[in-house]
């Protein structure tokens, strides 16, 4: 943990906040857990699987995020990647710097701090009875996940399932077998499209975009997830206008610096939005004019 | 012949074209077809004849000494690949292989320059076709280029 941060928060941060597990939380203190699991998913993400270590289940909804202490290095956000519904608490992690390489490098049995759930997740009561489009890019899948699963579970409630999956080679696919057994389900179609690729690759290469344009959509019955660097999502959002979805039927999941995740210090702020507290997932009719300005 | 010109019509690439452009179209145009794992062109060729796929799947690639082909856009029925046919010195930039067995419409590229080059209005029509799906492939590439889902990015 950041101490200076730490010390210099109102007293106000610290006090009481239910959690959807039922407990009340305070929600800048946070709970420990170790990790159960650590598996390689791509040559710099890997997942871990952890376990509450006051037994309590995090409950959490599809596209939420924790933050997560490497003790001694640090704190950062990050999706839940797992069932919602079941299993163990799952987050999967590029390392990319000090703390997310901290956090990547724990093994079995180690301890993990953790602050959550936080934020709004992705639109899964608008979704009902719809069509549901999700786009991936690189690992974005991680936080779409979780809804895939619910979507999944619950397949009876929405129409027609897609998802595209965009990744910079073939290497790079996270999830990689269960992507494949997704394939292979009647009740999702799934695409998936390289950057790169050596000649021995048999699937779809070229940008994420081009799936969309082959696609057919029904522009009034489809709900849009997204996720992905934001400059993939930028251009999916432009090709999902071109074909027709409304800016309020897309959705976008936000990353910005956080810090106290829950309103209060500015740091992941976005003009006037704060992305821990309103988002991270906002529909693209509210992103827009963010998304348009290089400063922000 | 009558045929052809359905199937050209049928094609996205030529869908709406006038019925006029499509027959002088048509007198450059033929069918063909390549087993799955073929090329149907080298880097390097001569540009001479551009294709609309109908059917299967082309992988558009590129050499890289000591890395072997990399494939850099792969191509699916209703799309069209050679567009080299259009600017001189007319010669491929790049390989073109079947990943499946594919039918295609290979369209003579000498015949298709002349008659562009006879009634500029069927040349202005092909040019209007032809440009956003460059555009879209610069931007593409663009894209892949900025290797948008490194860490780095
Ligand atoms: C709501 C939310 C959800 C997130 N979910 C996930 C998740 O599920 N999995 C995950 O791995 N990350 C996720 N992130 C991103 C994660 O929080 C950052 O990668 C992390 O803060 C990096 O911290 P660090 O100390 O390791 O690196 P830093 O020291 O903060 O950064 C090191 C270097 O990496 C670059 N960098 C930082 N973040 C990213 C990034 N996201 N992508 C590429 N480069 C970056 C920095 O610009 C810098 O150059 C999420 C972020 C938010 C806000
Ligand atoms: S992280 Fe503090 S306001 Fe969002």
């Amino acid at each position: 943990m950041r101490r200076a941060f730490s010390f210099s928060i109102s007293t106000a941060l610290m006090s009481e906040a239910a959690d959807p597990s039922g407990r009340a939380a305070p929600p800048m203190v946070p709970r420990i857990a170790h990790v159960r699991r650590r598996r390689h998913d791509a040559p710099d993400a890997w997942t871990l699987e952890l376990e509450m270590s006051d037994g309590a289940p995090l409950r959490y909804a599809p596209g939420q995020f924790n933050m997560l202490t490497a003790f001694g290095v640090g704190e950062v956000a990050i999706s839940m990647s797992g069932d919602p519904a079941s299993g163990p608490l799952v987050h999967t992690i590029r390392a990319v710097g000090p703390v997310s390489h901290a956090l990547t490098r724990l093994g079995a049995g180690q301890l993990v701090g953790v602050r959550g759930p936080f934020g709004v997740g992705w639109p899964m009561a608008q979704a009902a009875g719809k069509d549901v489009l999700l786009v991936a890019g690189g690992l974005g899948l991680a936080p779409l996940r979780p809804a895939i699963y619910r979507l999944l579970g619950e397949r009876a409630r929405f129409g027609k399932v897609t998802l595209l999956f965009g990744a910079r080679r073939p290497e790079d696919i996270i999830f990689r077998h269960e992507v494949e057994s997704w394939r292979g389900r009647f009740d999702i179609d799934v695409e998936v499209t390289v950057d790169h690729a050596g000649a021995d690759w048999r699937g779809h290469v070229g940008v994420v975009t081009g799936l969309i344009s082959r696609h057919e959509i029904d522009p009034a019955a489809t709900v849009a997830m997204v996720c992905g660097p934001e400059v993939m999502m930028r251009f999916v959002a432009m090709a999902l206008v071109d074909k027709g979805l409304a800016e309020d039927a897309m959705y976008l999941s936000m990353e910005r610096n956080m810090k106290c995740a829950i309103g209060h210090c500015g740091h992941c702020q976005l003009g006037p939005t704060f992305i821990c507290r309103d988002g991270p997932v906002f529909t693209f009719a509210r992103l827009k004019p963010l998304l348009s300005v290089k400063e922000l | 012949m009558e045929n052809l010109e359905r199937i050209l019509s049928e094609h996205p690439f030529f869908a709406d074209l006038d019925k006029s452009f499509l027959s002088l179209a048509c007198g450059c145009a033929r069918n063909a077809h390549f087993e799955g794992g073929r090329f149907i062109f080298h880097e390097g060729g001569a540009a001479d004849n551009f294709y609309l796929l109908r059917q299967g799947r082309v992988a558009l690639q590129i050499s890289a000494p000591g890395r072997g082909a990399n494939t850099f856009l792969t191509l699916e029925p209703g799309e069209v690949f050679g567009v080299n046919w259009l600017v001189p010195p007319y010669r491929w930039s790049y390989d073109a292989r079947t990943l499946e067995s594919a039918r295609v419409i290979a369209m003579d590229a000498h015949c298709l320059r002349n008659k562009c080059e006879a009634d500029h209005d069927l040349g202005y029509d092909i040019m209007k076709r032809l440009m956003p799906i460059l555009i879209e492939r610069l931007h593409a590439t663009r894209l892949q280029f900025l290797d948008l889902y490194g860490a780095h990015v």
